[in-house]
């Protein structure tokens, strides 16, 4: 008898974890596996570990801010933000406007945010009055206009009148396919309050950065408007009979989610040390939407702490396969092409899975 | 009558289980050659599944088939799919129309029963590859549209038809199959004007005049009249009477149709005729796909509970929720001797009226969040209510949150894990609950509830209805009830009208008589 009670009792714990599992998600799971099984090889590899850490952290916050744009979009219900691409654009544009005043430091990081967030609005107000008009196929559209803006804006690099020699072509008119950011904006927040731990360089500023981010969403989501807008991609029939109106909700959404591709990639930009100008937007959109997934989002419910999860868990793979498919296919751009195979991979397996169960 | 009398289908002693829930209770229908049988019923009185066991449709043998036996022709038979059923020589004109919208007339009506010839590749390749054979299609078409006196071009594009022609076009349909024994006709003139439902009826004596044997299944009960031998009523599963036309009157149908026997809740009277009219409704319509009014005038006075009755379809739902705002809507609406703006959810909102919607789990709630998150949610947009100011700006107050949900869970009994359970997770009963919760967050001084016991098991009917009793009572709130279930209405309100056609066919006290009710949902004018 007693025996069989403790059988029974180890069942229901063994099944209290399946379902613990469960509704953490086995996609995330499998890339958590995939993950510590990248960091296995490249300890026997001898790949420096705490480098391999620093790395992770430095993408961490270059990337979230992007992934966090995904957030608005997913939850005021028009799905994935593959409208990415316009928010990113707004965002050099400020950079380049910066860089033009000749503006120097953290000065000329938040100026690019300061000059990016009106541009923003109107390009994500536009953006939101379409996408209004194709609802139940916004990702489709919105890839397609991400891609077009983006072909759109390669005459704009051309032709757009910046004088600062630092971005122009050395023939005359026109900005430079990347610009360089040393003595403007490289690495302000990555070298902000920085510090080392047994040998792991911790970005302080550009997590306190994320953190901020993070929290002002937080708070967000927390106020009339914000919840709101949450019942707008959970029940749109709900909000209309609660007198919201839907279709400014998804306009709003649309904004700030455009809003933080702009923020998002001079975060970016600014651990990678250049803007990259011309066809580099275009597939960015992919690499936010694939690690929201893969923190555990659908596409129709997200969480902050999905944003987070996911980006340290996509990034982490990003930086941790490059060297050990270098060490491992000495051959030319055989480590080149086995990275890209890694991530496109994580994005199709992502986007395949959808995340965990609620 | 005066047939020869040879039997064309017996179903003998039929019986439906739905998940336990016995929708159809030993029905016994004979139909004869040449005869014309209607059936009659409210809607859920199991004339559709009678029908889809007749079909055999899949939905029936998915839910572990039936009991009862069916003759077809004086021989028994087993009907396990449509193919069967139209095999047999039974065939159906659908309610809504089965037609292609870009293909003609002849093509619709020979549509997978295609004349063909053969060509040089259909001798090498199949015949699969056959050409078809459009002048012998067209012929066919014809006759079979000339059987209907129907003047319409066989070649014309169904697109472009009047609905009318729509219908006589899937009647052709039907007529050309070569061995049609028996034809059913579901609710066929619900969507055409007076004079082309007279030329339908004209029509189906005619057929039967040739031989054929008809259903008719309708809820007008003139219709019937004029054209039926013999009419079955069904009331909730049962077969009430089956009568020949001779020896019953409309009243009578009327009466088996609706008869319930109900008893009153010992509701008090109140003398309505001194209170203030507080909504004023005129010339009121509503673009609800489905449910669409026409013209509405309606004076609802203060503190009344005022029932909306009706067949489904007749647009007693759309009343509602064109006045909410939630469908397109036109009139006039004054709330409180001030005019209320119509398309509006929000102003009308926060005029003080609040809405319980038909569809629960589709409007009424955010299924994926937590109980107190929806008993609020409304509230918070519209009045402001459970908000902390942080000086620029104003987050929610979750302990406000928390108190005022955990004070409704006890109020109104909603049984559940916490105030943090999603609703999703909850039986039909305790979601409406939860919907009554939102709507009083609101502190409305008037409530429409539609439907608010459906899909819900019946002692936690009688929770809701009491529910909202006691809010009429206690707090002198207006009540608006939009119901299927003549019974709840009866039961709770003060008075009831009936809609037809999107139009108020009248005013009734609950203990009206049967027949009265059941002449006006039938579209009937009042008989007194």
């Amino acid at each position: 008898m007693q025996y069989d009670n403790k059988k029974s009792q180890t069942t229901t714990m063994l099944e209290q974890i399946l379902k613990k599992i469960r509704s953490f998600g086995i996609p995330r799971i499998i890339i958590i596996l995939f993950l510590l099984s990248l960091w296995i090889s490249a300890a026997f590899l001898s790949i420096p570990f705490p480098a391999l850490l620093s790395d992770t952290f430095v993408r961490l916050g270059m990337n979230t801010v992007l992934t966090l744009s995904m957030l608005p979009s997913i939850l005021v219900g028009t799905s994935l933000f593959f409208g990415l691409p316009l928010g990113i654009i707004c965002g050099l544009l400020g950079g380049v406007m910066s860089i033009e005043l000749n503006l120097k430091g953290l000065t000329a990081f938040f100026a690019a945010i300061g000059f990016s967030i009106p541009l923003a609005i109107l390009v994500g107000y536009g953006y939101g009055l379409l996408l209004n008009r194709v609802k139940g196929s916004e990702m489709t559209v919105g890839t397609y206009v991400g891609f077009a803006f983006v072909s759109l804006m390669s005459f704009g690099w051309v032709t757009l009148p910046f004088k600062n020699p630092e971005m122009a072509w050395a023939i005359g008119k026109g900005i430079r396919v990347t610009v360089s950011l040393e003595g403007r904006f490289s690495n302000v927040l990555n070298k902000l309050w920085a510090f080392e731990l047994y040998g792991i360089k911790i970005p302080t500023g550009a997590l306190v950065f994320l953190g901020v981010m993070c929290l002002i969403m937080g708070l967000f989501l927390r106020t009339r408007t914000g919840l709101a807008m949450q019942e707008c991609g959970m029940n749109p029939k709900f909000a209309k009979a609660s007198g919201i109106d839907v279709d400014r909700m998804r306009i709003l959404g649309t904004i700030i989610s455009t809003i933080l591709g702009a923020i998002g990639i001079l975060t970016y930009a600014q651990g990678f040390g250049f803007l990259q100008l011309y066809e580099a937007p275009m597939y960015m959109g992919f690499i936010a939407a694939a690690a929201i997934l893969i923190g555990g989002a659908t596409l129709k419910t997200a969480k902050i702490s999905h944003v987070i999860i996911g980006t340290f868990l996509f990034q982490g793979i990003l930086v941790v396969a490059l060297p050990v498919a270098n060490t491992v296919a000495t051959l030319g751009s055989l480590a080149e092409i086995s990275r890209i195979i890694v991530s496109n991979g994580i994005i199709l397996y992502a986007l395949a899975q959808k995340g965990g169960n609620e | 009558m005066e047939r020869n009398g040879r039997s064309v289908l017996e179903m003998k002693n039929i019986s439906k289980e739905f998940y336990g829930n016995k929708v159809l209770k030993g029905i016994n229908l004979s139909v004869q050659e040449g005869e014309i049988h209607g059936i009659v019923g409210e809607n859920g009185a199991g004339k559709s599944t009678l029908m889809n066991i007749l079909f055999g449709m899949s939905v029936i043998h998915s839910t572990g088939g039936f009991e009862g036996s069916i003759e077809f022709l004086g021989k028994p038979v087993r009907i396990s799919s449509p193919f069967d059923a139209m095999a047999l020589g039974i065939g159906m004109v659908h309610q809504e129309f089965m037609l292609i919208p870009g293909y003609s007339v002849t093509e619709n009506i020979k549509l997978n029963r295609e004349i063909t010839k053969d060509n040089f590749f259909s001798k090498i390749l199949g015949p699969g590859l056959r050409t078809l054979d459009w002048d012998s299609m067209g012929q066919d078409a014809k006759r079979a549209l000339s059987k209907l006196e129907m003047d319409i071009d066989e070649w014309a594009r169904i697109a472009g038809l009047p609905v009318g022609h729509m219908q006589f076009v899937e009647i052709a349909r039907e007529l050309d199959k070569q061995n049609l024994k028996l034809l059913v006709f579901d609710e066929p003139t619900a969507v055409l004007t007076e004079s082309e439902a007279d030329r339908l009826l004209s029509t189906l004596r005619k057929l039967a005049e040739t031989g054929i044997s008809i259903l008719f299944i309708t809820h007008r009960l003139h219709e019937i009249m004029e054209v039926c031998d013999r009419i079955t009523v069904l009331r909730d599963g049962v077969q009430v009477a089956t009568k020949s036309k001779s020896e019953t009157t409309i009243e009578e149908l009327a009466r088996l149709m609706v008869g319930h026997s109900i008893e009153s809740v010992g509701k008090r009277k109140v003398n309505l005729s001194e209170r203030k009219t507080i909504l004023k409704v005129r010339d009121l319509r509503v673009l609800m796909p489905g449910e669409t009014v026409q013209k509405v005038d309606l004076d609802i006075k203060e503190g009344e509970i005022f029932g909306i009755g009706g067949l489904a379809g007749q647009g007693k739902i759309g009343i509602a929720n064109g006045i909410m705002g939630l469908y397109d809507s036109s009139g006039s609406v004054e709330f409180d001797d001030k005019l209320l703006p119509l398309n509006n959810p929000r102003e009308v909102l926060k005029r003080g009226l609040a809405f319980l919607s038909e569809d629960r789990r589709g409007v009424g709630l955010l299924l994926d969040m937590s109980v107190e998150m929806n008993i609020v949610a409304p509230a918070i947009e519209i009045h402001r209510k459970f908000l902390k100011d942080m000086g620029v700006f104003s987050v929610l107050d979750r302990s406000q949150i928390r108190a005022f949900a955990q004070d409704m869970i006890q109020k109104l009994d909603i049984r559940c894990l916490g105030p943090d359970q999603p609703v999703k997770r909850l039986s039909g009963g305790n979601q409406q609950k939860v919907c009554i919760a939102k709507a009083l967050a609101l502190e409305p001084k008037l409530l429409f509830v539609s439907e608010p016991t459906r899909g819900i098991d019946i002692g936690a009917k009688k929770r809701v209805l009491d529910t909202l009793v006691e809010l009429n009572q206690k707090n002198g709130m207006t009540i608006v009830l939009t119901s299927s279930e003549l019974a709840e209405l009866r039961s709770i309100c003060d008075r009831i009208a009936i809609i037809s056609e999107g139009r108020v066919m009248g005013i009734l006290d609950p203990d009206a008589e049967d027949a009265q009710f059941g002449l006006l949902m039938a579209g009937e004018y009042a008989v007194r």
